[in-house]
């Protein structure tokens, strides 16, 4: 016998009876995200918000904060003049090993975490949101939602291979519970959030 | 090789209790982590409607692991996943070899897996010649240390700046005598972004793996698992069977939980869903037994089963913050460690389930409201029904069944302790009394109760 069968034979024999699955829908109440919220939860765990009026506003943000002609990679068509290069080789995980800004659309952000959701189909390569030193991500205010439960909601219209939410930088406390921005992936990481009449304010 | 204690919880405590000042550290700052918990779950008005929904979830897993397990292989295989089977920790540690040999490397980076702490994966890996770099900054200070981690949340939450400086010091090059958390960080994120950049095998652990769509979640703050992931021709992820959920939706109740009553913090920063390998790469997963189904068996304990891994009953509870978690010699300490133990070898932690005050702190916090505190009663009794229970305790205890089953040696014995206690607590204060290890002695009353109702009843 396989261990395969002998642990699921072993399962079948040893399970207890039936139970059912609760009803979650009852966590479902709260239906807008508020994005004071989401801005708010944000800043808590090290994040950064800004407000935009659009794709044109994050270009001259981000280039101004690129003092240093330091590596910088979109995929989203809108900001492509962003990309330091002229052809972006997003066919290679290692050669994005010293982007500097990585900037990335996600589908929605979650208020009660601040957390956004972005998979591979946003990203060009899996790793770019996590080897990067700064990431930012641009978010429209419509697409901010209460909780997880409606996260999910949205999640299961879509389809990905890789999918992940990040909710500010990277972070470690492992030492001596002293919070430490940057452990292995992003420093610093920035929502950009276009909401039409509102103008950015300082990140 | 890291070589787990042979001691029993109550010496390797007292070694632990030796540097006082370490011990009130370490009992705060766990205290200070409960503390955020509470003020993050406080802030979810439907909080506890949310344990008991997650608990049920998991009711109902264990109650249909089976079919799971096979929806979850269905789906997983057909998303381009490869699956393994291990009935023990050998076996899981013989598979992660093969796929290693197969990928033609000797080295592979690792992100925070209990699990292959559990099935002792590195010193086996060690032992075929294979390097494994854990990448959580916490594990691999406890790995440059050649300690085991201390906490399954923070694996390092034993060790001082000071130490940690040191440890830097001698492996990774840095000045002597610098402690500055913010240096030693960026000095590990150099050190392992090499790794990382240089590793094509990346093992980590799996937080949530979902029946209905066949993908799987792992949650870290560093990134590491995603660093590791990500960069690696083959990435391998070890899971134990209940690690299974039903639904994707079933998500958003663990997920609201998990983080909340680990740190305190909202979720964490990465929650990684990885459902297909990239174009070329592989994922394999490995579903491994290790005796849970042994514990699925046991009706008293299979509520174990639906642990979260987020290390809330550890900082709750007042015995694992005044003891260290090496002084519970097991890969994952406190009281939800001395439930799990004892099933895998129940003589060798015998010692476990007495580590604890039962005063149910632990199950009051326990997102998936398992009966931790309950469990570790009903093992007791288990252990002592075995013949388990350490010498000196079946001492104690039968001497305690002599005593009361006669009214003349109560009363007795009664007298005589409290003369002892009074003058002379040397008697009870020493190495032979065990149990006097863990308490403090009250002060001796002048006369028992029924002394004092022969006396009051003639008045």
């Amino acid at each position: 016998m396989t261990s395969r069968e002998k642990i699921l034979m072993t399962i079948k024999a040893n399970q207890p009876a039936t139970t059912k699955l609760p009803n979650i829908t009852e966590f479902d109440h709260e239906v807008e995200g508020s994005l004071l919220k989401f801005s708010s939860v944000l800043a808590g765990v090290g994040g950064k918000v800004a407000y935009v009026s659009g794709y044109p506003e994050i270009i001259r943000i981000i280039l101004n904060r690129n003092d240093n002609n330091l590596r910088i990679v979109s995929p989203v068509k809108e900001l492509s003049a962003l990309n330091t290069e002229k052809l972006v080789d997003l066919t290679s995980s290692h050669n994005l090993h010293n982007v500097e800004w990585a900037v990335l659309n996600a589908q929605f952000g979650v208020a009660e975490n601040g957390a956004v959701w972005i998979t591979d189909k946003e990203m060009g390569q899996r790793v770019l949101p996590f080897v990067t030193q700064h990431l930012a991500v641009v978010i429209k205010a419509a697409n901010i939602v209460a909780t997880m439960h409606q996260a999910y909601e949205l999640i299961s219209k879509t389809t990905y291979g890789f999918g992940t939410f990040i909710a500010g930088p990277s972070k470690t406390a492992d030492i001596e519970q002293s919070l430490v921005i940057g452990a292995h992936g992003p420093r610093s990481m920035t929502v950009f959030i276009i909401e039409g009449h509102k103008h950015a304010e300082g990140i | 090789m890291i070589a787990r204690n042979k001691k029993e919880h109550a010496e390797l405590a007292q070694e632990f209790n030796r540097d006082e000042d370490r011990v009130n550290w370490h009992d705060e700052t766990l205290w200070w982590i409960r503390e955020k918990r509470d003020k993050s779950a406080h802030q979810i008005p439907e909080w506890e409607h949310l344990r008991e929904a997650a608990s049920q979830i998991k009711n109902n897993v264990l109650s249909n692991l089976h079919n799971y397990l096979l929806q979850f292989e269905k789906n997983a295989i057909s998303n381009g996943i490869e699956l393994h089977w291990a009935a023990n920790a050998d076996e899981h540690n013989r598979i992660v070899h093969r796929l290693i040999n197969e990928a033609n490397v000797v080295r592979m980076v690792k992100s925070k897996s209990m699990l292959t702490e559990e099935c002792g994966l590195n010193e086996y890996l060690a032992q075929h010649g294979i390097e494994v770099i854990d990448s959580d900054l916490g594990e691999r200070i406890v790995q440059l240390a050649e300690e085991p981690p201390s906490h399954i949340v923070l694996p390092c939450i034993h060790k001082k700046k000071e130490e940690i400086g040191e440890i830097f010091h001698k492996h990774l090059g840095i000045e002597a005598n610098i402690s500055d958390p913010q240096f030693l960080t960026e000095t590990a994120r150099q050190h392992l972004r090499g790794i990382f950049l240089t590793r094509k095998v990346a093992l980590t652990g799996v937080n949530f793996a979902v029946a209905e769509t066949g993908e799987f979640v792992v949650c870290t703050n560093e990134g590491n698992a995603d660093m590791g992931a990500h960069l690696a021709d083959v990435h391998i992820a070890s899971m134990g069977i209940e690690k299974i959920i039903p639904e994707r939706k079933h998500l958003g109740v663990f997920l609201r939980l998990l983080t909340r009553s680990a740190t305190g913090q909202p979720i964490t920063t990465y929650s990684s869903h990885f459902k297909t390998p990239r174009d070329g790469k592989k994922i394999h997963i490995i579903i491994v037994d290790n005796g849970r189904t042994v514990q699925l068996g046991r009706k008293d304990f299979r509520n174990s089963l639906k642990c979260i891994r987020c290390a809330a009953c550890f900082n709750t509870c007042p015995v694992y913050r005044r003891s260290g978690g090496h002084s519970y010699h097991t890969a994952i300490a406190g009281p939800i460690g001395s439930i799990l133990a004892p099933n895998l070898d129940m003589k060798k932690y015998a010692d476990l389930p007495f580590a604890s005050t039962l005063c149910g702190s632990c199950s009051n916090v326990c997102p998936v409201k398992i009966d931790i505190h309950e469990q570790l009663y009903k093992w007791r009794q288990v252990i002592v029904k075995n013949g388990y229970a350490s010498t000196t305790k079946k001492a104690g205890m039968q001497a305690m069944t002599w005593t009361l089953s006669s009214p003349f040696l109560y009363h007795l014995a009664g007298k005589a302790g409290r003369w002892v206690i009074k003058y002379a607590p040397f008697a009870v204060n020493n190495k032979l009394n065990p149990w006097y290890k863990h308490r403090d002695m009250p002060a001796s009353p002048e006369w028992s109760f029924s002394e004092w109702y022969q006396k009051n009843r003639q008045n």
